[in-house]
């Protein structure tokens, strides 16, 4: 983890008329590059200073201030910080609030992620839990000093809590507001101590979510609801295929509509500019834009599989090799083969994709549900010609993103900024996408092939895995690139493959990242596992099947180097009744139980499944049982709600999610044809949390990876079918 | 002029009849809490109430409420199920991102106001057109039986 150090930002606050203590970070190595030197050392970093760049702030009025660096998209971050600095402050919960944090890289970087802000890979907590505890623990050293001060007495016979002060002996006591002008004043500690985790009053136990009183009556702000003095709402006709150009189209006819202000041609398409949403439509519809599709892409899904399915007979590029493969295999007494195919998936966040932007005397400033804060600015700074200390950016609630909002080439938010860019900057502009843009954009969890074959001996021992991947590259010609693609195998591609737990002897893992397929992809919860642990625990399950062995015995007997992922397995057993007969289902009605295991992120998850499959094949899944490990458990609640959240998350993809090409053009638009889960195809779903002291890694998206081969392994224990696509299809699994 | 009754007040707005009331509420009343996703009546964010009745905003143009009484959700804490199930909703922790919630509650107080105890399968049916991304459908069904149970 990378250094830093905290720093007393109260004067420049004092300045700027807000009295009280403000604590931040700075990097010192990065500080002292950017900002040049001399400029680290008293903590004015940068350029951009109007920004209360800061992780902590306590008012006169007792209101502590915790600013997130990282985006609140649901996953409860913000709740996650403020525990983490409230409870080494010995803060009162009530009076801690969360503040999103200014796009600052110098200051309010992801320590896991370098020198760059944003918020991804399940990182926010396990980057964050050393720093936010050392700005709560030195928020509460110089709160005791200002009270040792003030009183005249010794700094060890004070005790701190619920948001006060106390020195016993003399019966005093302050709150934080009246000791934070004080303590403002006070040396900066060099070294602060950290709580004894038993001392913990709100890591690990209950605490309220921040953002449910705003999220239940209407106040909370998304960028769907920015509206600005002056601002046109912008709606884009995009070309219908990917990679065709505008031909021709009418202005006049779209100007015409009542509302209308500007239309503009821009890379992305053609932007109808109106006062507000309704009018941007019907001006766009009456735009009639004629496309030139002869370099546009034209394959269907069909035409991707059957080219990937092809790519699938020969060697890929070697992610991962252990043994040999080649010797076991012909010494095998026998082999099992399996592919799967994955469809490309749509993230269909509920609030689409949107961005505000507007020209400023001195830059320009955003309203977004900024997940890519740095990424995102030099985009914007390269884009406008700006440093990108101009490049203001106010981070919103995101209604969900699901990786959507964490985007590789700053998709969405330059359409926004070349609009803007269009008109000169005479008006802000909030770019809307409607659904159907949302969802016919791309950016899909690409659409992944994988071709496995195991040999197993003549006693049930698996002694070989071959596991063959074709897919489309995510990173390929982003800035992630040169960190995540090594000797041509990009490792988003492959991770929770190459890194199978399972202890065989031989192991080979291989990968084709096909480059003529112009369809964009992007990261979609859980990545790489959202479709390796499908592949592997449902293969797995028809290895223990083909031996001979059951599903738990076998997993736990080849996972002894791996203690976490055996730990989940067995409580997820244990809780689940593992080995105990199923209810059986009404007439017609076969039901089954299934188990999976898989470690995304550094979190283990295992998780059982219990399904009824209908006589027509539908499926009914009755029961998840999660058990979690994801080291200190901050908020136990909340990781109880990420892992239902992603059991339905999952389930709704296993179920209904696909998004298909045809001819190039994406069939589906809309929540007709790409179906979500409805609250009637929920399973009741329990959440086991492994007490543990590690420190803690994230939970926002390792409950998705073995949701969908939980189920299918309980489908085969069912129906004795195995469902080598995504979505499962009813007509698989007729009685 | 087109004259909307809204959370007990009268306002007149400037758009064309066929506009949906989900954008006459967002973008010239700057009622922002009714929430757009998806524009077809397919996911329920935009529900509002309208004499009482839960109807999908989106696709309701505004000439179809004149006269009417429109609810929405920064007004749903005037009545007593709207604030127990806010407060059950908060208890519960139910909400994740927040952008289908509006929806949510509009629909659970709906129901709740012409059946206090709802089944299981009552919520299926009243919450079905309410979909989550988040899926916190668990929290959700749990939080309407803690309204139902406030509400006595
Ligand atoms: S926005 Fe009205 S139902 Fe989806
Ligand atoms: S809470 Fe995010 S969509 Fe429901």
């Amino acid at each position: 983890m990378s250094e830093f150090a905290i720093e007393n930002l109260s004067r420049r606050n004092f300045l700027q008329g807000s009295a009280g203590l403000t604590l931040g970070f700075c990097l010192p190595a990065l500080a002292t590059a950017a900002g040049g030197p001399g400029k680290a050392a008293d903590g004015i970093v940068g350029a951009s200073n109007f920004e209360p760049n800061a992780f902590l702030r306590i008012g006169a009025d007792n209101t502590v201030t915790v600013f997130s660096k990282h985006l609140e998209m649901g996953q409860g971050t913000y709740t996650g910080l403020a525990t983490i600095v409230a409870d080494e402050l010995d803060a009162d919960w009530k009076t801690v609030r969360v503040e999103a944090a200014a796009a600052d890289a110098k200051r309010y970087n992801n320590l896991l992620w370098g020198p760059a802000q944003g918020t991804g890979g399940s990182t926010a907590m396990a980057n964050s839990w050393e720093q936010m505890r050392k700005a709560g623990a030195a928020g509460r050293a110089m709160l005791v000093s200002a009270a040792a001060l003030k009183w005249n007495v010794q700094a060890s016979e004070i005790s701190v809590r619920d948001g006060v002060v106390r020195h016993a002996a003399t019966k005093r006591s302050a709150t934080f507001g009246q000791l934070a002008a004080l303590a403002a004043a006070q040396a900066v500690p060099g070294e602060v101590t950290l709580k004894d985790p038993k001392d913990f009053r709100l890591i690990g136990k209950q605490a309220n979510r921040k953002d449910s009183v705003d999220k239940t009556n209407g106040k909370a702000q998304f960028t769907q609801d920015v509206h600005l003095p002056g601002m046109l709402v912008a709606l884009v006709a995009h070309p219908p295929r990917f990679g065709a150009t505008v031909k021709s189209f009418d202005a006049g006819r779209a100007k015409a509509v009542r509302g209308v202000v500007d239309v503009v041609q821009i890379p992305q398409g053609v932007a109808v500019l109106a006062k507000d949403t309704w009018s941007a439509k019907k001006g766009r519809d009456a735009l009639g834009v004629s496309w030139d599709e002869s370099a546009a892409f034209k394959l269907g899904s069909d035409d991707i599989l059957a080219q990937y399915k092809e790519l699938a007979k020969t060697p890929g590029l070697v992610a991962k090799q252990i043994g040999d493969s080649t010797a076991a295999f012909t010494k095998a007494a026998k082999v099992v083969r399996a592919s799967f195919d994955f469809p490309y998936l749509a993230h269909a966040a509920m609030e689409p994709m949107n961005c505000v932007i507007r020209l400023t005397a001195d830059g320009c400033e955003v309203w977004n549900g900024e997940q890519m804060h740095t990424g995102d600015q030099y985009a914007l700074a390269a884009l406008f010609g700006l440093k990108v200390e101009q490049v203001k950016i106010n981070t919103l609630y995101a209604g969900g993103s699901f990786g959507r909002r964490a985007s590789k080439d700053s998709d969405y938010v330059l359409e926004a900024a070349q609009i803007v860019k269009a008109i000169a900057g005479k008006a802000p502009v909030k770019l809307v996408w409607l659904r159907e843009d949302d969802m016919r954009a791309g950016y899909f969890r690409p659409l992944f092939h994988h071709a496995m074959e195991a040999a197993l001996d003549g006693s049930g021992n698996i002694t070989a895995w071959r596991h063959r991947l074709v897919g489309q590259s995510i990173v390929a010609g982003s800035p992630f690139e040169k960190m995540l693609v090594k000797d041509g195998v990009d490792a988003v591609s492959v991770e929770g493959a190459a890194n199978l737990p399972y202890a065989i002897p031989n192991l080979t893992v291989e990968l084709h990242t096909p480059t003529n397929i112009m369809v964009p992809v992007l990261w979609w919860r859980s990545v790489g596992s959202s479709h390796t642990a499908y592949s592997t625990e449902t293969f797995f399950d028809e290895l223990a099947a083909a031996a001979g062995k059951d599903p738990v015995a076998l997993r736990l007997e080849l996972l002894a180097e791996h203690p976490r992922h055996a730990g989940v397995l067995k409580l997820a057993a244990e809780k689940a009744g593992w080995g105990t007969t199923l209810k059986s289902g009404k007439a017609g009605e076969r039901r089954g139980r299934g188990i999976a295991v898989h470690e995304s992120f550094n979190s283990y998850v295992a998780q059982v499944a219990e399904v009824t499959v209908k006589a027509d094949g539908t499926i009914k899944v009755d029961r998840v049982v999660c058990a979690v490990d994801c080291g200190v458990a901050i908020n136990p609640d909340n990781i109880r709600a990420q892992v239902e959240g992603s059991v339905g998350f999952a389930l709704s993809a296993a179920l209904h999610g696909e998004i298909t090409l045809r001819e190039g053009r994406v069939e589906q638009g809309n929540f007709d044809s790409y179906p979500s889960l409805h609250i009637g195809e929920m399973p009741a779903v329990e959440v086991h949390i492994v007490a543990s002291t590690k420190a803690p890694t994230g939970i926002g998206e390792p409950g998705v990876p073995s949701v969908a081969p939980a189920v299918a392994n309980a489908i085969a224990a069912a129906t004795g079918k195995r469902c080598y696509r995504l979505p499962f299809r009813p007509a698989d699994l007729l009685a | 002029m087109i004259q909307l009754n809204v959370n007990g007040k009268t306002h007149q707005v400037d758009v064309e009849p066929d506009t949906p009331l989900l954008w006459a509420l967002r973008d010239t009343l700057l009622l922002t809490g009714t929430k757009y996703g998806c524009g077809q009546a397919l996911c329920g964010a935009c529900t509002v109430h309208v004499d009482g009745s839960p109807l999908r905003s989106c696709t309701t143009p505004v000439s179809a409420v004149i006269g009417r009484k429109i609810t929405t959700i920064e007004a749903i804490d005037a009545n007593r199920v709207g604030k127990a199930v806010q407060e059950a909703w908060r208890k519960l922790d139910v909400v994740q991102c927040g952008y289908c919630q509006s929806g949510q509650i509009m629909s659970a107080v709906a129901l709740l106001t012409k059946n206090r105890k709802p089944s299981d399968a009552d919520i299926d049916n009243a919450m079905s057109g309410n979909l989550c991304r988040c899926a916190t459908y668990v929290r959700i069904r749990a939080a309407i039986h803690e309204a139902a149970k406030a509400l006595g």
